[in-house]
């Protein structure tokens, strides 16, 4: 058995380590590196969205405010919506899956880790690249779906929406290459034994969500080039007047943009599917039925785009469809919801901060999911769709399905990232401020809505009766953003000051418990044996003779190694040679964005030159190294 | 079940065929582009059913250039599977005359989409039609171009002897794009070209 401090653990230590101070930075490619920076910039992304909307809660708060200008409204809330949907809410689980798959998985990293580094720089520049003009009040401002013909040149003509074509094709590669990596990583990575119907819920929510992004994407940055070519290079597609159709934009925006949705709760949900039993203090119940509605929310949520376009005047019968596909949906989720309930009943919940922020997000979905399922129903939609029920029924299921399970997964994995407990009291009252703060907004907003008040609107008048209402969900938003302060404080304090933990605080079962609090730079010092769902509790557990092996495995030290395995039953099939630190991620990303950049300013010999060097950094990347295993032996 | 840890010695080890990661990759690649695909065919069709006037509306486009361009790039899809038989067999000379056939008959395919681009009566702005018709057959071109730029990498890593019958990773994940670049060209085919003579 391969212990710390040993002569191969140190082996090992010196082949995974990265350089010190700014060019390890810039030239990192181990997941737990990436994960982390994933992560903070999410929450970065998520600071600046939540003070576009306590700006937005400001002007709102009392009838006839002219704190903020219409125009000034417009890309507030716009960008707003872009902030959290796009750079904030997959991001962050990005974050959570980059940093824990390959602990999870007992592998040494990702199955591309420089593709991985790419992902994340093509991430950081297509948020900077969107929020390029905002700064000069020329930022997007035609709301997060942007409907045409308003978002087209004849009424928009300043590059507010060329910066946000642009700037989510750019995204897109991001997302695409990693969702990619996270398919291949699923397929091919896995430690010995740990066959496809032992993996945590976690990651067949995020290999769900990458599967449906890599259909998903294509449709939406297809959308934008269209949009980009319509306004800059005079073709016609949403041009109604040439024989042109607006619909056609909704059409591919949603169909990106309800799979989207999974996409951006199903890895949420898989943290919570993980790490509830841990306080429950039992395996999650119905484990095969919660991994098979993750699967099947995904296939339903392919179907169900037109619900957003119900007052757009199609046919019957296609609404009648669409509507019950919609109520279908529901199915694969109670499904979930049962199963966690079914964990807290029949176990024995320790009410830890993790476990607050768990229950939290159980009922906040039954909300968030009831209100969708409501307006599923085509006559209802017809009154509230474009109305503040819709706002709040979104925000129910982001916020709700979202943020509290990342919050929530914070406190859990805290202990594993940082090797410091997070102050549980604190973490506590953090919780009920925003639980409290978050039902105080967003809760009248379902009222406001069947009174009638549009979304969108930059104010209203004191005869209308909303006033109350639009004060109270104001106050409601200040104290939720409050509870979020507090809770980052505890993050910055505990970080500092927190009590040291050890391996596996709070005694759980998955594999990234059995390694030291934060985990050696190569992970796992011998690859482990999985024979089992629940390596870490199978002494407790007694359900047979078998048992994982997390001390005695391969030891893979002649190189940046791991183990190759078999799709369905992980058997291990081949060495995977894994390439060390490069700075090509980062030049990569750089030369990308600037072909966007080209694009955005019309440079011809700029977008010639920025392409060029696109190749030659990817001819670079891709040259076949002996060291991979690319090349063939020496005679 | 898992007593008999497997030795080390008995895996092959590094980029090997279906085992390296990047062929899976590939085809992970080769899906959403597909998808991609599928949205310009979707929009294509979504267009056109909504079209008052007649579609096309020069009528169907003209098949002279499109078959033989069609004959040419399946021809070259077959001559890179073939030089790929080659480097299975330890034959890298064959898959050099391969790609090197592959890239002529790719350039070739691409020089008659050139010239079927110029004499067309219609630019991309004329109107909804002409903007489909541009785009993907252009999305296909830029496909075309990113593949040959593949095959002639490829090409001089081949010369540069770095590749042998049991290590050539890169030809084997490399050539699936060309194949699907062709495969997409079916489609583009008979979506442009066939699809307006069935109405």
């Amino acid at each position: 058995m391969a212990t710390e401090d040993s002569p191969s653990t140190e082996k090992l230590r010196r082949i995974w380590e990265g350089k010190p101070g700014l060019a390890g930075w810039l030239s990192t490619v181990d997941h737990k590196e990436i994960g982390k920076r994933y992560v903070v910039t999410a929450f970065l992304f998520l600071i600046i969205g939540g003070l576009e909307a306590l700006l937005i809660r400001a002007q709102l708060a009392r009838p006839n405010q002219t704190l903020l200008t219409p125009e000034q409204y417009s890309q507030l809330f716009t960008m707003h919506g872009v902030t959290m949907i796009f750079l904030y809410a997959l991001p962050v689980l990005s974050g959570f899956s980059n940093y824990l798959w390959p602990l999870l998985l007992g592998s040494r990293d990702m199955a591309f880790p420089r593709l991985n580094a790419l992902s994340y720089w093509v991430f950081l520049f297509a948020g900077l690249f969107l929020y390029c003009s905002f700064p000069m009040g020329k930022g997007p401002d035609g709301g997060w779906f942007n409907y045409v013909p308003y978002a087209s040149r004849a009424y928009n003509p300043g590059s507010n929406i060329d910066v946000y074509a642009l700037g989510m094709v750019l995204l897109g590669i991001s997302t695409t290459v990693g969702s990619i990596n996270f398919i291949v990583t699923l397929a091919r990575t896995r430690a010995p034994g740990m066959s496809i119907n032992r993996v945590p819920v976690l990651v067949w929510g995020t290999v769900t969500a990458s599967a449906g992004n890599l259909l998903a994407v294509p449709a939406v940055s297809l959308a934008f080039l269209m949009l980009f070519m319509d306004r800059q290079a005079g073709t016609h597609f949403f041009d109604s007047v040439a024989g042109g159709q607006p619909l056609l934009w909704q059409h591919l925006f949603w169909m990106f943009g309800h799979p989207w949705v999974y996409a951006i709760v199903l890895p949420a949900m898989g943290i919570v599917s993980d790490a509830l039993p841990v306080f429950c203090r039992r395996p999650l119940v119905g484990y095969t039925a919660v991994a098979l509605s993750t699967v099947s929310t995904m296939v339903l949520g392919f179907g169900v785009w037109v619900h957003h376009m119900f007052a757009s005047g199609l046919p019957a019968l296609s609404l009648s469809f669409f509507s019950a596909a919609s109520f279908v949906i529901v199915i694969p989720s109670a499904v979930a919801v049962f199963a966690w309930i079914a964990t807290i009943w029949t176990g024995r919940p320790v009410f830890t901060a993790a476990f607050l922020f768990f229950a939290g997000f159980v009922l906040l979905f039954v909300i968030g999911g009831v209100s969708g399922f409501m307006t599923a129903a085509v006559p209802l939609d017809w009154q509230l769709t474009r109305t503040y029920f819709v706002i709040a029924h979104l925000h129910y299921v982001l916020i709700g399905i979202n943020v509290f399970p990342v919050l929530g997964g914070i406190c859990y994995w805290f202990p594993k990232v940082t090797g410091r407990l997070m102050n549980e009291a604190f973490a506590k009252v953090s919780f009920w401020v925003m639980f409290i703060g978050f039902n105080t907004a967003f809760f009248p907003m379902h009222i406001l809505g069947i009174l009638g008040m549009p979304r969108r609107i930059y104010t209203y008048s004191d005869h209308l009766g909303w006033s109350t209402a639009n004060l109270v969900i104001s106050i409601g938003a200040f104290v939720f953003a409050i509870g979020l302060l507090l809770f980052l404080i505890n993050v910055f304090r505990s970080f500092n000051h927190g009590a040291h933990a050890s391996a596996n605080p709070w005694g759980a079962a998955s594999l990234e418990w059995s390694i030291p609090s934060p985990p050696p730079v190569y992970n796992f010092a011998v690859i482990p044996i999985v024979a089992s769902r629940y390596p870490l509790w199978e002494d407790l557990m007694d359900e047979g003779p078998e048992r994982s092996s997390v001390g005695t495995g391969m030891l893979l030290d002649q190189g940046r190694e791991t183990v190759g395995s078999t799709v369905l039953d992980a058997e291990p099939d081949v060495i995977l040679r894994m390439p060390g630190d490069s700075y090509l991620p980062f030049l990569l990303s750089v030369s990308l964005t600037a072909v966007f950049v080209s694009l955005l300013l019309h440079s011809t010999w700029g977008l010639g030159v920025t392409a060029l060097a696109t190749f030659a950094a990817g001819v670079w990347w891709l040259w076949p190294q002996r060291a991979l295993g690319q090349i063939q032996e020496q005679k | 079940m898992m007593e008999s840890i497997v030795s080390e010695s008995a895996l092959p080890v590094g980029s090997k065929g279906h085992l390296a990661s990047g062929w899976w990759g590939m085809l992970a690649l080769v899906f959403t582009e597909g998808a991609l695909f599928a949205y310009l065919f979707f929009s294509y069709f979504y267009l056109a059913l909504h079209s008052i006037s007649q579609w096309p509306p020069g009528g169907p486009p003209h098949l002279g250039i499109a078959v033989p361009g069609t004959l040419i790039l399946v021809a070259a899809s077959v001559v890179v599977w073939w030089g790929e038989r080659g480097i299975q067999g330890a034959k890298p000379r064959q898959l050099i005359t391969g790609l090197s056939a592959g890239i002529v008959l790719g350039l070739t395919f691409l020089g008659m989409q050139g010239v079927e681009w110029h004499n067309e009566p219609f630019k991309l702005s004329t109107g909804v039609y002409s903007s489909l018709y541009f785009t993907i057959t252009g999305t296909h071109i830029l496909h075309v171009i990113v593949g040959l730029l593949i095959m002639g990498v490829l090409l001089l890593w081949t010369s540069l002897g770095y590749f042998s019958a049991g290590r050539h990773a890169a030809v084997s994940i490399g050539v699936i794009y060309w194949h699907f670049v062709t495969i997409v060209w079916l489609v583009v085919f008979f979506v442009i070209y066939i699809a307006p003579r069935l109405g």
